[in-house]
């Protein structure tokens, strides 16, 4: 196992990129999707408003991408602290 | 070929399929029964995860729930977003550790880190209520179908169903359900995707459905929007536009929370990722489940959208190029003589889709009769009512094939397509289920001693067991089909999620503050549906009546899991803040899981 410190750095840092994917899993969902679909009705998708589309479909889309870099992002930070398997 | 016979043949070949995966996929040791022996690839594993998680619900019901929802299909988007949304937290918060704490089940996960026998029959528990209300409407879900397509009883189809399951999982566990789950995914989607392929062409000649939902109104053109027309055609009608806003935002914040929490902490879900080789594979493999899901989940509500129209404008000829009011409505002898329209007497057959001539004028005048405006034009011209009295939310998928005049084939291809996500889904709950008597009960407290080859032999009969339960509970089902979604969804919100996320995120939560927050989550979730839907769901025994209006703070019962959830956080950090910290173990192994490295040595125990 890795020495205390580099593993509390690595924890750190993983925490860190969660919480940036959180906030966009958030937005895109939550955000676009519910609370900001009457501000964003303006913006027009294919015969209807943006937060429908972010709601029924684009959200999905938004979730597979986050997945996908999350993997991407922890398997880099694994190798830069020495903790992969 | 009769299209009965057509159904025999694909379902029996889908069968066939299935079994000789169980033959070839036998289980040798516990490790392979529980976790197919950790040697799945993370994009196979994705693959059964999406036959898995994709249910009876998923497949037949989703696009009509969407589809027919009266305050237009917008409000419904929750399951859309829950149920996809959930990946992202079980890939950030749960699947990785949880793999590498490298046991078999998620009540040991409870019980080994807040070291206690206590925490984990109080998660043996949740997880029990949790499977076993959610197989319930599984294994009804075969029964259904079968009686449908094959001609043969509810209780029939039960029967045929719970054998073949009973096959594959005694013999394989695990490891033969991964492997036909896989076979059953891609039977699902392909039965899923044909038909959808089709209608979008029709509709918007567009070959993907998820750009035919954005896409234009072929059939008038092209000048006009597919979803702009059918807004245009159902508010004609009298009914709300399809994309109208949702009138209680916070409820639907709430439930699509409730759906996102409660599916990170169903445990069948969640015990798919112990079956990959590392903790980088259990990233990428919720990934992969979330790509085989959305293939489903992003047409879903192509399918929706576009069957409502397709619906409406066969019952109003006139509104395919104008106003649907403009011209007549379709008529008796039309639907009898067309054979474009045969598929409206088949499924009237069925019970799923009921009209009737009211006012006699050989025409049937669908829309919505409590609308003021639309009910004077009514009255002006006539008509009785609205004569289409019935069209169930199932109709949206399975008449499909035949709307779009499909070959029969398709058509016994998405009986099979049914059946493989009911019977997928049932086999991993019931592992669920089995391995939870077995490895918790059994070698975790009433028998620690017992060999591996005897926990071998448990585990199936525990599998068998609980079989036969989920059977006799499919043929008497406690009158709650319904609600036991809403019930396994808030439940495991409210209990299971908020302990494993506890569990790997703080060092600090004690084992006093995890029993007393499941506890609490449990209690407060249960008791509040229980409020609306009566005591453990016997009819009559609800206090109050379950219509919005009565709602506290207009939150349904369905939503009441992220409250839940809310409420087994705060209890869990009070009561620990208040009591002894874990001990140094304990700390040790939470520093543990939170590092991939050794992932491979920890499987043994």
């Amino acid at each position: 196992m890795a020495d205390k410190s580099s593993s509390h750095a690595y924890w750190q840092a993983n925490v860190r990129v969660i919480l940036i994917s959180l906030a966009i899993w958030f937005i895109c969902s939550f955000g676009m999707g519910i609370i900001l679909r009457p501000a964003l009705k303006g913006i027009s998708v294919g015969g209807a408003d943006l937060g429908f589309w972010m709601a029924q479909n684009g959200s999905i889309y938004v979730f597979l991408v986050l997945i996908f870099a999350y993997a991407a992002k922890m398997n880099k930070l694994d190798r830069e602290h020495g903790v992969e398997e | 070929m009769d299209q009965f016979t057509l159904n025999l043949i694909v379902v029996g070949l889908t069968f066939a399929l299935y079994i000789g995966i169980a033959i070839w996929a036998r289980a040798g040791s516990t490790a392979e029964f529980y976790a197919a022996g950790r040697g799945v690839n993370p994009i196979m594993n994705g693959m059964a995860t999406g036959a898995d998680w994709m249910s009876a619900a998923s497949f037949i019901s989703m696009a009509g729930i969407i589809a027919l929802a009266p305050a237009g299909g917008y409000t419904q988007s929750a399951f859309l977003m829950g149920w996809t949304g959930g990946y992202v937290l079980l890939a950030l918060l749960l699947a990785p550790y949880l793999r590498k704490f490298g046991k078999f089940t998620v009540p040991e996960f409870i019980g080994d880190r807040f070291y206690s026998g206590t925490a984990r029959l109080v998660a043996v528990v949740c997880l029990i209520v949790i499977s076993v209300t959610y197989v319930i409407g599984q294994m009804r879900g075969v029964g259904v179908t079968f009686s449908r397509f094959l001609e043969v009883s509810t209780d029939m189809g039960l029967y045929i169903g719970a054998a073949i399951v009973f096959a594959y999982a005694v013999l394989g566990g695990m490891k033969g359900i991964t492997y036909t789950q896989v076979a059953q995914y891609v039977v699902l989607i392909i039965a899923y995707t044909i038909p959808a392929i089709f209608i979008s062409l029709n509709l918007t000649g567009s070959f993907l459905p998820q750009l035919g939902l954005i896409g234009s109104y072929v059939p008038q053109g092209g000048d006009v929007s597919m979803l702009q027309k059918l807004d245009q055609v159902v508010t004609e009608l009298g009914f709300t536009a399809y994309t109208a806003d949702t009138s209680n935002m916070f409820n639907m914040i709430l439930f699509t929370m409730s759906l996102m929490i409660g599916t990170a902490g169903l445990p069948h879900v969640i015990i798919r990722f112990f079956t990959v080789p590392r903790v980088a594979d259990a990233r990428s493999s919720a990934g992969w489940a979330l790509v085989f899901i959305a293939l489903l989940y992003t047409v879903a509500p192509a399918v929706g959208a576009m069957a409502r129209l397709n619906l409406t404008t066969t019952f109003w000829p006139n509104a395919v190029a104008g106003n649907a009011l403009d011209g007549d409505a379709l008529s008796l002898e039309a639907i009898n003589s067309d054979p474009n329209l045969s598929w409206i007497n088949t499924w009237k057959a069925t019970g799923l889709l009921q009209f009737e001539d009211l006012n006699g004028d050989g025409k049937i005048q669908y829309y919505n009769d409590k609308n003021e405006a639309v009910a004077a034009i009514a009255t002006e011209r006539g008509w009785a009512g609205n004569e289409v009295t019935k069209i169930d939310n199932d109709i949206m998928v399975l008449a499909n094939p035949e709307i779009a005049r499909l070959p029969g084939w398709v058509i016994a291809l998405v009986a099979a397509g049914g059946l493989a996500a009911a019977l997928s889904t049932a086999a991993g709950l019931l592992l669920a289920i089995s391995s939870a008597i077995s490895h918790d009960l059994i070698k975790g407290s009433i028998n620690p001693n017992i060999s591996e080859k005897g926990e071998l032999l448990a585990a199936r009969i525990s599998m068998a067991f609980a079989i036969v339960v989920a059977t006799y509970l499919g043929l008497n089902p406690p009158g709650f089909a319904a609600q036991v979604v809403a019930l396994a969804f808030g439940l495991a919100a409210a209990t299971i999620f908020p302990a494993l996320m506890m569990g790997i995120f703080s060092k600090r939560i004690n084992k006093e503050g995890a029993i007393a927050g499941m506890l609490a989550g449990l209690v407060f979730t249960a008791v509040y549906i229980f409020l609306y839907l009566g005591w453990f769901f016997i009819p009559g025994t609800n206090v109050y009546e379950n219509v919005p209006a009565n709602h506290f703070f207009g939150i349904s019962p369905l939503s009441i899991g992220t409250v839940g959830a809310v409420v087994n956080f705060g209890v869990a950090y009070v009561i620990s803040a208040m009591t002894k910290e874990p001990p140094q173990e304990v700390v040790d192994l939470v520093e543990s899981i939170r590092i991939p490295k050794g992932a491979g040595a920890a499987t043994h125990h």
